[in-house]
């Protein structure tokens, strides 16, 4: 019986320790977090809670190989680690490779007796940086190959770290310093890489998208990717109120209204079953009249506040067909959407 | 044991291990706002404990307890309060 | 020599050559992970093993990665997790692999590397050059040459030993030279497997380290029972300190590679040099000539034929080049009028990177010999032995006049 809600989470071999899915939160109010106070991200930024919430779904021990970036820096600055759990940064481009030898150096310890236990999950945490871009090449192997692996993508839609130029992953029209909204060009041009769907065509067990603000939704779905034998997927939106110049306490609402625009639809997709929505975007799906326009979306962030603009109407429209466009085609594959 | 810092190679573990918990390092001198919850208004259903990205709303059996040393003063908890008992109050000198 | 431990029959005989020859050797390593990328000269280790490991003959998990850049990562990831890790490459695979090449070593992971030398691109060129090698040489990686396949069965399976010594904890790059040996037939002595697990002590150790939040020492791997974080961001504050770790362990190798290669000659009768040397007819030599690889077999056979006749010639082959064994080779070289030093790739905009350490251990001597670098061989252009003996009569030349004129040279060019 410890008196401090901090210390490491240790796994002794051989003990029985139980950590049944469940979403009721004073017993999860028990369980000790996987990452430690005292770390240095941003007031209110949304990645420490995709950990938080990881750890809320863990079944057993885990160890983590996280990309460069916001995540990694801010947690580990030397001589300080927030990481209560074994933990290991190589290099920005391969958290996927060094989670996949991690993965072939279990099985083979394990196959000569020197694995004292029956399993450890390993996960790769990666931003978006770190995944749509310099780490696909990774990501798209490890699915290849099949190891066990969760890979889990918390997605701030830009380069964060190195102060916010535009990656793969950052919506069409927003501003970042690398696809500013300036006279001629209205921001990023490009639109949003369908990464989810990537690892869906590579037809891995389990894919799945996620928000920190709809978490029992997400802890479901972390802890189906990790019981699933084989790479699973889970690609979780992750507000930056630095990047996407919004106020510190709406993290948790703009999860919420990238949800209800459809902008960011909740879904799953199961090998051999197919996509499956879930959640709020299921809701919807049955309701077409709860889906928001995307200017709900758009109005609470700096970064897309030249889209609101009287002249820049019709890039609002583009972007709302966009979303359209995206949404449907889901809806139209949703094996559990109504017909 | 207490080795000066900043430590020299010597005292320094092997493979560049980080070697303290950031529990040592308590980022509650950030804060521009403080939170503090009105226990008549709170009906303890720990949405606050669930989304503090800094684990600085703790449980203690009873009600959820801003541990001041940590709290950044983002504001979220008092933002999804369900029954608004968290109000952000400006960080006094 | 006395006679070895395990007696010349017990060593079977093998024909193969130098890419199976370092297969085997891997094969009774006890490796846990082996995660390779296919790249020309170095194809045969990884194919050779992907049939061990098909046949059950290997309790390693192979990992077909999809870049030579997730190789070393994947390989990072394992020996992070416990595990004992290999894995094999040649130039541009090499050059890919570079960021984490230095990563690997000064998160103090042993893995051992093959590097199967070959010419750097452009333009794209599969044969034998020390070019890829050299670049590394920065990289906090132990590097030992070797000269012909049996050696490069011994080294592999020196290579987990001195990488896994405590006082070392380093990772170590093996080089073979790209078709020369990788892919001419050659017979080797193997030992038993019983006889290699045992040299190695069984599976991997691994070294603990104390960590104050632990409040004691904890094993240097990603354990569940002690949490560690491997990899922290280093402001100005801790960097430099946390290289001097690595400095300091690079100071310990030399004797742990010696060491070694007497245990080895212990057991199997082969001794290389004292480990990090291999001098030639040095004692008395008024010319000496250093290189590296398989190139100093023929090196040699130009050696005792103009000793023959009468001329006082020597060699020395380096088979550590990092750390650079500056004590032993100036011992070595300084009665020497003339040192030739033979370099299988160049540092544009300066001289061959033998060359550039060989200057270096002999500056502090007040007579020192004169220098000369000799580039050959770039991109596989073969050395023969009489381009070796015009290179000898030019440095006995030198040693007559005292006047070097030209101190970089090419040897086997054409104008």
């Amino acid at each position: 019986m410890s008196k401090s809600p901090y210390e490491l989470v240790v796994f002794k071999p051989g003990e029985k320790r139980e950590l049944p899915l469940t979403f009721n939160l004073r017993k999860l109010a028990e369980r000790k977090p996987i990452i430690l106070p005292g770390h240095r991200l941003c007031a209110g930024c949304a990645a420490p809670l995709v950990v938080k919430l990881l750890g809320l779904a863990m079944r057993g021990p885990l160890v983590i190989a996280n990309a460069t970036g916001c995540l990694e820096v801010a947690t580990t600055i030397f001589p300080y680690t927030s990481w209560a759990i074994p933990w290991i940064h190589s290099a920005f481009e391969n958290a996927a490779a060094t989670a996949s030898g991690i993965e072939a150096a279990y099985k083979a310890m394990k196959k000569t007796g020197r694995l004292p236990y029956d399993h450890i999950d390993v996960v790769a945490l990666a931003g978006d940086g770190g995944t749509f871009d310099i780490g696909l090449q990774a990501l798209s192997g490890m699915a290849e190959r099949g190891h066990d692996v969760m890979y889990i993508l918390y997605d701030n839609e830009a380069y964060m770290n190195t102060g916010i130029q535009r990656s793969g992953g950052t919506p069409p029209f927003a501003w970042t310093t690398t696809s500013p909204a300036g006279r001629v060009i209205p921001g990023k041009t490009q639109e949003k890489k369908p990464i989810a769907e990537i690892m869906v065509a590579h037809r891995i067990p389990y894919v799945a998208t996620g928000t920190p603000g709809h978490w029992i939704d997400l802890i479901k779905k972390f802890r189906k990717g990790l019981e699933v034998d084989g790479p699973s997927f889970i690609h979780v939106l992750s507000p930056c109120n630095r990047g996407w110049r919004h106020g510190l306490n709406i993290t948790i609402d703009i999860c919420r209204r990238a949800v209800d625009t459809c902008y960011f639809p909740l879904w799953e997709w199961v090998r051999g079953k197919g996509y499956y929505l879930t959640d709020r975007s299921l809701a919807i799906a049955r309701k077409p009249e709860l889906k928001k326009p995307i200017e709900k979306f758009l109005e609470v962030q700096g970064r897309f506040k030249h889209l609101l603009k009287p002249e820049n109407k019709h890039l609002i429209k583009q972007f709302q067909e966009y979303v359209d466009a995206v949404w449907d085609d889901l809806v139209s594959r949703a094996v559990n959407a109504p017909r | 044991m207490s080795k000066p810092e900043p430590r020299g190679w010597k005292d320094l573990p092997m493979a560049a291990l980080p070697y303290k918990l950031s529990l040592e390092y308590r980022t509650g001198d950030w804060r521009a706002l403080r939170p503090v919850i009105d226990y008549g208004k709170c009906t303890r259903c720990l949405i606050c404990w669930l989304y503090c990205p800094d684990m600085a709303i703790v449980w203690d059996g009873e009600k959820p307890v801003v541990n001041y040393d940590y709290c950044k003063g983002c504001g979220i908890c008092a933002h999804e309060c369900p029954v608004k008992a968290i109000e952000m109050k400006p960080e006094t000198a | 020599m006395a006679t070895p431990r395990i007696p010349l029959e017990k060593q079977v005989l093998i024909a193969v050559n130098g890419d199976e020859a370092v297969a085997y050797a891997v094969k009774q390593c006890l490796v846990d992970v082996v995660a390779a990328y296919p790249i020309t000269p170095q194809t045969v280790i990884v194919e050779r093993f992907s049939e061990f490991v098909a046949d059950g003959e290997v309790h390693t998990e192979f990992v077909p990665v999809e870049s030579e850049h997730s190789a070393m990562s994947a390989c990072v990831g394992a020996a992070a997790a416990g595990a004992r890790a290999f894995t094999a490459t040649a130039a541009n695979g090499l050059a890919l692999m570079w960021e984490i090449l230095y990563i690997a070593a000064s998160l103090r992971l042993p893995i051992v590397l093959a590097v199967v030398n070959r010419a750097l691109s452009a333009p794209i060129n599969i044969h034998c050059d020390h070019g890829d090698a050299y670049g590394m040489r920065d990289s906090g990686w132990i590097q030992l040459f070797v000269e012909n396949s049996q050696e490069a069965y011994d080294t592999t399976i020196q290579a987990f030993k001195i990488g896994e010594h405590p006082d070392v904890q380093l990772p170590v790059a093996v080089n073979l030279d790209g078709f020369f040996l990788s892919h001419t037939l050659e017979n080797i002595r193997m030992l038993p497997d019983d006889v290699v697990h045992e040299f190695l002590g069984g599976y991997r150790k691994i070294p603990k380290t104390y960590v104050d939040y632990h409040g004691r020492e904890v094993e240097l791997k990603l354990d569940p029972s002690s949490p560690i974080s491997f990899g922290p961001l280093d402001l100005y504050d801790y960097y430099f300190e946390h290289k001097m770790h690595q400095i300091e362990a690079m100071k310990r190798v030399p004797d742990v590679v010696k060491k070694v290669n007497e245990e080895w000659s212990e057991l199997t009768g082969r001794s290389y040099g004292d480990g990090v040397l291999v001098p030639y007819a040095t004692e008395d030599a008024d010319v000496i000539v250093t290189v590296l690889g398989s190139t100093s077999g023929t090196v040699r056979t130009v050696v005792k034929k103009l000793r023959s006749r009468g001329y006082k010639v020597g060699m020395v082959r380096i088979r550590m080049f990092r750390p650079f064994p500056f004590n032993e080779l100036r011992e070595l070289l300084k009665g020497a009028k003339v040192v030739g030093v033979m370099d299988r790739g160049i540092s544009f905009g300066s001289y061959g990177p033998s060359f550039m350490e060989i200057n270096t251990t002999l500056y502090d001597l007040r007579e020192r010999p004169l220098l000369v670098n000799y580039v050959y061989g770039l991109g596989g252009r073969d050395a023969p032995p009489d381009l070796i003996e015009k290179m000898f009569m030019e440095l006995l030349e030198i040693a007559k006049t005292g006047e070097v004129k030209e101190k970089l040279r090419f040897l086997g060019v054409r104008e």
